[in-house]
């Protein structure tokens, strides 16, 4: 029997999740989609005056982001769990982090990637101010992955659970808030062409504290779920 | 309605038995299903556990796999907790639940590679494995056109590729129509004689030489 590495293992997860997500195209246009009609719909709602909007843009495309994220976390573990896979994966004998990283992995591909690509399209729609771009892009690519990360550990508390969707959203809501703080606020204190690296530092730092610790509290909900 | 103990051979410490249970207790609902359950599977066991529905088979089952754990007692695998060997473990191990753990968006094909690729094993030979479990010409077919019989059958074929010593099986003929399950009890002989072991439940009988299938039975508690 030759022992697959941990690489392998981890590119065969990503490679399965991706084919699937692919053969099932709903779940990744829905989240994308809602995504970016909340974005779109905001300059309907409160009228298109460009100093109002800018001043607002930062905060509608970083909670439409959360939300959108939100939408997409079930599929994380749910269809796994409903038709046994997740069992087989729990029971396959690699490290359960390295199996739950690339499933969170995969998850952020097809989630967080996609709205990074799209946002500074809507946020023209938004007349974010030009200094902000940069910002918002290092900010959703800081802040997206810890959405995917911190999301998972709720998913797989509430994956036994039958209507386990408004626990999983009280759950993971509190954790995304302070990412949506110093998101935000990077954002508007570039717009206003101060330095916002303390801002981006702290998101850096807890995206590498949730990416080093969030699949070992994965792998223990888990086999809690499992039980 | 008392405590089971079942002890294969000697003793339950020895060393030689493949899997090993000691003094396991499971509690389901407020409910005990078992308690202080001894048992040791030897290369070679054919293991049927047998009770009625709600006796604890599938939980008993889950426990000796390492999916659950139980309330009190432990598993050894070859002599030592299996939560402290859990890679070797699992290396030895091919569980198959109730559920057959295959994604109707991936092929036939492509959920046996998976399912190999994952446990180490080589993924060349999955198309001709399919046709051991008569799905050849199934391959490319994706698993959510096929059939609950065919769904089995796709979570089954692994086991004419397994190298694990150790098989836990929870109801396996499940949709299975009658040649494959001659087909799957011949496999299980032959795994057994390899120095494998197989642990199954099954409300079916067993056409298998009653000297080679040990039998256990739970028996429903009520308190």
């Amino acid at each position: 029997m030759t022992q697959l590495s941990y690489r392998a293992a981890f590119a065969l997860i990503v490679k399965r999740d991706l084919r699937i997500a692919f053969r099932h195209r709903d779940d990744i246009i829905n989240p994308l989609l809602f995504f970016i009609i909340v974005v779109t719909l905001f300059p309907l709602g409160v009228g298109p005056e460009s100093t109002m909007l800018s001043r607002i843009a930062p905060g509608i495309i970083w909670v439409a982001a959360l939300l959108s994220t939100l939408l997409s976390l079930d599929r994380l573990f749910k269809s796994d769990h409903a038709d046994g896979s997740l069992e087989q994966m729990l029971l396959s004998p690699h490290p359960i982090f390295i199996l739950v990283l690339a499933k969170i992995v995969a998850h952020w591909l097809l989630t967080g990637l996609p709205l990074i690509l799209i946002a500074p399209l809507l946020a023209v729609l938004l007349h974010l101010q030009e200094s902000s771009y940069i910002a918002l892009m290092l900010t959703l690519l800081l802040g997206t992955p810890i959405l995917s990360l911190l999301g998972a550990i709720g998913v797989a508390l509430t994956v036994g659970i039958k209507k386990g969707g408004v626990l999983l959203s009280l759950l993971v809501l509190p954790l995304y808030i302070p990412v949506l703080i110093f998101a935000t606020s990077a954002i508007d204190t570039a717009g206003m062409n101060l330095p916002y690296n303390g801002q981006l530092a702290i998101i850096a730092a807890i995206f590498f504290a949730s990416l080093t610790l969030a699949p070992f509290a994965v792998s223990a909900a888990l086999k809690v779920s499992t039980n | 309605m008392s405590n089971l103990n079942i002890e294969n051979k000697a003793t339950s410490t020895n060393n030689n038995s493949l899997l090993s249970a000691h003094n396991l207790t499971c509690i389901r609902e407020e409910r005990v299903l078992f308690e202080d359950l001894n048992l040791s599977i030897f290369p070679g066991d054919i293991l049927q556990i047998e009770g009625p529905n709600g006796a604890g088979k599938t939980s008993l089952m889950r426990i000796l796999a390492g999916l659950s754990q139980p309330y009190d007692g432990d598993i050894q695998f070859q002599g030592k907790s299996i939560t402290d060997q859990r890679e070797l473990f699992h290396q030895n191990l091919l569980y198959l639940g109730h559920l057959p753990g295959v994604k109707d968006e991936l092929t036939a094909q492509e959920n046996l590679a998976f399912n190999l690729a994952l446990h180490g094993l080589d993924t060349s030979t999955a198309e001709s494995t399919l046709t051991e479990v008569n799905l050849l010409g199934f391959e490319d077919a994706l698993a959510s056109h096929l059939s609950a019989g065919q769904h089995r059958r796709i979570a089954l074929s692994r086991l004419w590729q397994s190298q694990a010593k150790i098989w836990i099986l929870d109801e396996p003929f499940t949709a299975i129509d009658k040649l494959g399950v001659e087909k799957l009890e011949q496999l299980f002989l032959q795994h057994a004689d390899n120095g494998g072991c197989v642990i199954l439940t099954t409300h079916q009988d067993l056409s298998l030489p009653a000297e080679r299938v040990k039998k256990v039975s739970l028996a429903y508690r009520f308190y």
